[in-house]
């Protein structure tokens, strides 16, 4: 694979996962359980579908088939997506929604953080933008999981329940494959091994704040680096792309 | 009865050296909720450099049936306005 088609598949990974999670979010507007919070979380959604906006201008630019950033997010097909299995995890309650973005957020931190020093220039320069947001809606979700797992009963056990459930989704988030090899070489990508140990320190570090189970790492799933998804990325995606499909020809 | 958490008021500095504007009021639960609840509501559209809330509880209000021993004495000495001084030529931001 040259390296420039593989940048093309990273960026796909990176866009995907912030459209997938920034959709998800975008689901809860006025269903927040109050305005503020509704207003909170609709804002990081519009932050994800930003970065994803880059990702993918970025990606259209590296494509040779010609594909649009728009063709890239409304016309691909389900098998095409990237995404991690964890972005495309349903809202259930808002338990899942906040134990989703914590788990997430933290590793998306590291990650940026660390690519904000690739080779690719303009693969660092989306990075340091996204960083700032991304340190938000960490910090965000960070004190929610303090408060509902020192809450009420219900809160924690909520909060605990998600994080059993979720949990088998965070294997997936630091597997690397040629792609990802091939672009570390050349200093491109980020090394998940590194990332992997210090989101565990967060994620321990926080749980113990919340007087939460740090739940353990048995069977965890995988899929989402060959296009395989849980049932859920279908339905999300033919809500998304609806628009589209029924009027292909349809501009905004 | 206002059944949500708490109550904040929210102050916003547009620029640095300028001075904090009331904007509104946000629920939160502490301090860090309302700092980041007050920043999601007010401060989206940019143009920000600080931002402080405070408990309503906290504020202090004048009374309204003081306001004539206040306010209404002031009303009179129009010779408190900064308007009968001449402004030196060349002299900025008066």
């Amino acid at each position: 694979m040259t390296k420039k088609d593989a940048l093309f598949q990273y960026c796909l990974r990176l866009g995907d996962d912030a459209v997938v999670l920034g959709h998800r979010l975008a689901e809860l507007c006025s269903r927040g359980p109050f305005l503020e919070e509704d207003l909170a979380l609709t804002n990081i959604a519009l932050d994800l579908t930003g970065q994803a906006q880059l990702f993918f201008l970025y990606a259209a630019e590296l494509d040779n088939k010609g594909q649009s950033a728009d063709d890239l997010v409304y016309r691909r097909p389900e098998r095409q997506f990237y995404n991690h299995l964890l972005c495309e995890q349903p809202n259930t309650d808002f338990g899942y929604t906040i134990v989703r973005q914590f788990l997430f957020s933290a590793y998306h931190c590291f990650l940026l953080e660390d690519l904000c020093t690739s080779q690719d220039e303009h693969l660092a320069d989306i990075s340091k933008k996204a960083l700032k947001e991304s340190r938000y809606h960490l910090s965000h979700a960070t004190d929610w999981m303090v408060r509902l797992g020192q809450g009420t009963k219900e809160s924690k056990q909520r909060a605990q329940q998600a994080l059993d459930a979720l949990w088998m989704y965070t294997g997936e988030l630091f597997e690397m494959d040629d792609i990802d090899l091939q672009l570390l070489e050349a200093n491109v990508a980020a090394d998940l091994h590194t990332i992997r140990n210090m989101w565990q320190q967060e994620i321990a570090q926080t749980l113990k704040r919340a007087g939460l189970q740090q739940p353990e790492d048995n069977f965890m799933q995988t899929g989402s680096r060959k296009g395989v998804h849980t049932e859920h990325l279908g339905h999300l995606l033919a809500e998304m792309q609806s628009l589209v499909r029924a009027y292909p020809e349809a501009a905004w | 009865m206002d059944t949500q958490l708490d109550l904040w008021e929210v102050f916003v500095q547009s620029k640095s050296g300028q001075p904090f504007k009331h904007a509104g009021s946000v629920h939160a639960s502490d301090k860090q909720m309302a700092l980041q609840n007050a920043r999601d509501v007010y401060t989206r559209r940019g143009e920000t450099s600080g931002l402080w809330v405070v408990r309503a509880v906290d504020i202090v209000a004048a009374d309204l049936e003081d306001s004539e021993m206040l306010f209404d004495p002031s009303n009179e000495k129009i010779y408190r306005h900064p308007t009968f001084y001449e402004v030196p030529e060349g002299a900025k931001n008066i």
